[in-house]
């Protein structure tokens, strides 16, 4: 299991082949990645605020929970803070299992509880001023599924 | 003594990142009362709680929460991560 929280880019190529890489034992690797976007227009960076050390326990204790559950073979979690010019990767999760239902479901899992649940707040920065992105009930709904 | 730590909106509001204070407040919400009536900028931060977060010792907790034993107690609003 791999929990990375840092400033710095990251190749979401590169790291999903790391973490394919030489698996006998999983028939099932899914991936998703984050991205920064701009769906009103004018977003000049995004700004990730988190909480260090909260972070990474937090983080954890989901993963832990996911690998569990869906008795996964591995994951991965990647996290960014900073500055994050458009375009860029946010954060990625990997999981490998040995069948695909659980590799997407520990997956999305990971997905709903990293956002509602491991301490960071996102800032859009646009050229109209600068605001902190608001959860919706939507992020809170989403884990009363699990 | 006791530290606090802000996040995000509760911090620009605030002013500050962190804070070391004295306190005799026994819960979450009896110290949030203490804050507001220190100055404005914490009434202005603590407005509406329900729109807040608190964890302590860095574990998410609630606002009725016993404040013994705890050494760090952190305001922030609701997650945006993912």
């Amino acid at each position: 299991m791999q929990i990375r929280v840092q400033e710095g880019p990251f190749d979401a190529g590169a790291e999903l082949d790391a973490f394919s890489h030489g698996r006998h034992e999983v028939g099932a690797v899914v991936s998703f990645t984050g991205i920064v976007r701009d769906p009103e227009g004018g977003l000049i960076r995004m700004e990730i605020e988190h909480y260090p050390g909260m972070t990474e326990s937090a983080i954890t204790a989901i993963a832990e929970t996911a690998k569990a559950r869906w008795g996964l073979a591995d994951l991965l979690v990647i996290h960014r803070h900073g500055a994050l010019p458009l375009g860029q990767p946010i954060m990625m999760v990997a999981t490998a299992a040995a069948h695909r239902r659980a590799a997407f479901e520990a997956a999305e899992y990971l997905m709903d509880y990293l956002k509602s649940r491991a301490p960071f707040w996102k800032k859009e920065v646009t050229r109209s001023g600068a605001h902190w992105v608001e959860a919706t009930p939507e992020d809170e709904d989403a884990l009363l599924r699990w | 003594m006791i530290d606090i730590v802000y996040f995000a909106w509760v911090r620009e509001r605030i002013g500050l990142p962190r804070e070391r204070i004295e306190t005799e407040a026994a819960t979450v919400a009896d110290l949030v009362e203490e804050l507001c009536a220190r100055e404005e900028r914490y009434a202005a931060a603590f407005s509406d709680v329900s729109a807040l977060r608190v964890a302590l010792d860095q574990e998410l907790s609630e606002f009725d929460a016993p404040l013994a034993g705890v050494r760090e107690v952190a305001f922030f609003p609701p997650m945006t991560g993912g």
